[in-house]
């Protein structure tokens, strides 16, 4: 075999770090294999996907909780959203069995030492790799966010192999840890005035639909909040399955320019607002919070729905990281959107919590949204702006 | 036939092939092998304790615990032959260390054909 092992990752691969290191060790030198790596690295952070008990089932809980016996995570490790608001999940009409289920994940992942802050913007609640920094992460979204507005490598983990990750500190040195796979391939530029999270969620639809894996060096953006790079990351790696993209003057990685050149209009944005726009959606949902909302976008929320209610028949979930709902209580920004009839729910998502059959039409800023709402839930989908979302919620 | 070890062990058994890629998670039922997506080539038909024969894997990594879950039930494949194989297939065949070989030329792989697999090795003999 091509790969070079040390005398520690040996032992790991030999069992005398116990089972569950060496069944991690094995994928790692596997994909390493696979992908023609020479060596291991040591890795600094790992993100986990896989947590959904609606996702999971029982095999994959079986798995975690005998991985728990005896491996134990050797790096800051965080977990994707749940299926639940881990505390209030019964307020937001969460059964009592999948409520144990998703427990009993939890705690096998805490069994290992993980973090269990369930989440899929880790970078907003403390698991922030540096630039140039290697890691491990799984969620399409963060990887994306990671590699390119961070400057971290990492490649596109599942949840399995970030969790071998973990428990052994290593990755196989292939794909996006080398500096010949992190270069553009296809220039892109953006003819179009973007203003909100929406509009960046639309463009990661027609760049990512468009350049496929091809790396994409975006130019014509003059400027662009977290909060539109975390929808423009989540969307261009849905519809595209890009891990890693250059955005001229805002995002730090160096790479020579394509030549290659591709233009996106207003036309190419309307189009894809056309196509995520259901026609007679009826909305009885509204979702902001794919990918989890900031603190700062949950401040703005908080202040269009000051004094306002949510219309009868309508259901709201601004979803977020735990540790950010809890500032958002010191801050008195939970209580103003509570009492508007709105839920502030933290741990989960509206694209891996148990939905299906309790909406008919879902209105959100997120372009991923849409495409799990559709594909998973059946419900149609509209996306507007999260000021739009608020006034259907409230008209 | 010579290709390379993904997971290793030795089995014999009766193969079923298909020239569709697979995806575990939400294409095959977890608990009795059958496979559900609709339109797959495969649809309706038991993969457990046959020799799987398939180009590649596709789909969500929970796949990878669908493998284990039919490992759990007895109802796995007895080996899994690939014509490259993928991170979600290769994880899923080492937790629930099911044998896997792959850069097979799976064009010479029949549905019903006997087949010896040495997958520590990489070698598939037909019987």
């Amino acid at each position: 075999m091509g790969l070079d092992l040390t005398a520690e990752e040996k032992e790991m691969l030999d069992g005398k770090h116990g089972k569950a290191t060496m069944k991690a060790m094995e994928i790692i030198t596997t994909l390493g294999e696979i992908y023609g790596a020479e060596r291991l690295i040591p890795i600094s952070s790992v993100q986990i996907a896989g947590v959904s008990y609606h996702n999971l089932g029982e095999a994959g809980l079986e798995y975690l909780s005998e991985i728990a016996v005896d491996g134990r995570v050797r790096v800051l490790t965080t977990l994707n959203p749940a299926g639940m608001d881990l505390e209030e999940w019964k307020k937001h009409g969460i059964s009592e069995d999948f409520a144990e289920n998703q427990q009993r994940v939890v705690d096998a992942f805490a069994r290992m030492g993980v973090v269990t802050t369930c989440t899929c913007t880790p970078y907003l609640i403390g698991n922030l790799p540096h630039f140039g920094e290697h890691i491990a992460w799984a969620e399409s979204s963060a990887v994306c966010f990671s590699n390119s507005v961070i400057g971290a490598r990492t490649n596109r983990e599942g949840g399995p192999s970030a969790l071998a990750s973990a428990l052994t500190g290593r990755t196989a040195e292939y794909g996006f840890h080398l500096d010949e796979n992190r270069v553009a391939k296809v220039k892109y530029d953006v003819q179009v005035k973007l203003r909100n999270t929406d509009d960046f969620g639309l463009l990661g639809q027609v760049i990512g639909e468009r350049t496929r894996k091809a790396i994409p060096y975006i130019t014509g953006i003059p400027h662009a909040t977290s909060e539109a790079l975390k929808s423009f990351c989540a969307s261009v790696a849905t519809y595209g399955g890009v891990a890693l993209f250059h955005m001229e003057n805002i995002t730090p990685n160096r790479t020579s320019i394509p030549e290659e050149i591709e233009i996106v209009t207003q036309a190419d944005l309307d189009q894809a607002r056309k196509t995520l726009d259901d026609e007679n959606a009826v909305i009885d949902f509204i979702s902001i919070g794919c990918p989890h909302a900031s603190i700062d976008e949950i401040a703005k929320i908080a202040g269009m729905l000051d004094g306002k209610q949510v219309t009868e028949g309508k259901t709201v979930w601004i979803t977020t990281a735990k540790p950010t709902k809890d500032l958002a209580k010191m801050m008195g920004y939970y209580d103003k959107i509570e009492q508007s009839g709105a839920f502030l729910v933290s741990d989960a998502c509206c694209a891996v919590a148990p939905l299906k059959g309790r909406f008919k039409g879902l209105m959100t800023d997120s372009a991923k949204a849409c495409f799990y709402a559709r594909g998973k839930n059946d419900f149609r989908t509209e996306i507007r702006s999260i000021q739009e979302c608020i006034q259907e919620a409230t008209s | 036939m010579k290709g390379r070890k993904i997971f290793g062990g030795k089995t014999q058994g009766e193969i079923l092939a298909t020239k569709d890629d697979i995806s575990f998670f939400g294409g095959c039922d977890p608990e009795t092998g059958i496979i559900v997506e609709k339109g797959h080539q495969l649809e309706g038909q038991s993969i457990s304790s046959k020799v799987l024969v398939f180009p590649t894997g596709k789909g969500s990594t929970v796949g990878s615990y669908v493998l284990y879950a039919l490992s759990k039930a007895g109802k796995a494949p007895l080996a899994i032959i690939n014509k490259s194989t993928d991170p979600i297939v290769a994880v899923g065949c080492i937790i629930s260390e099911i044998p896997a070989v792959d850069q097979i030329d799976i064009d010479q792989l029949k549905t019903g054909q006997k087949v010896k697999i040495d997958a520590d090795n990489g070698v598939i003999s037909i019987l």
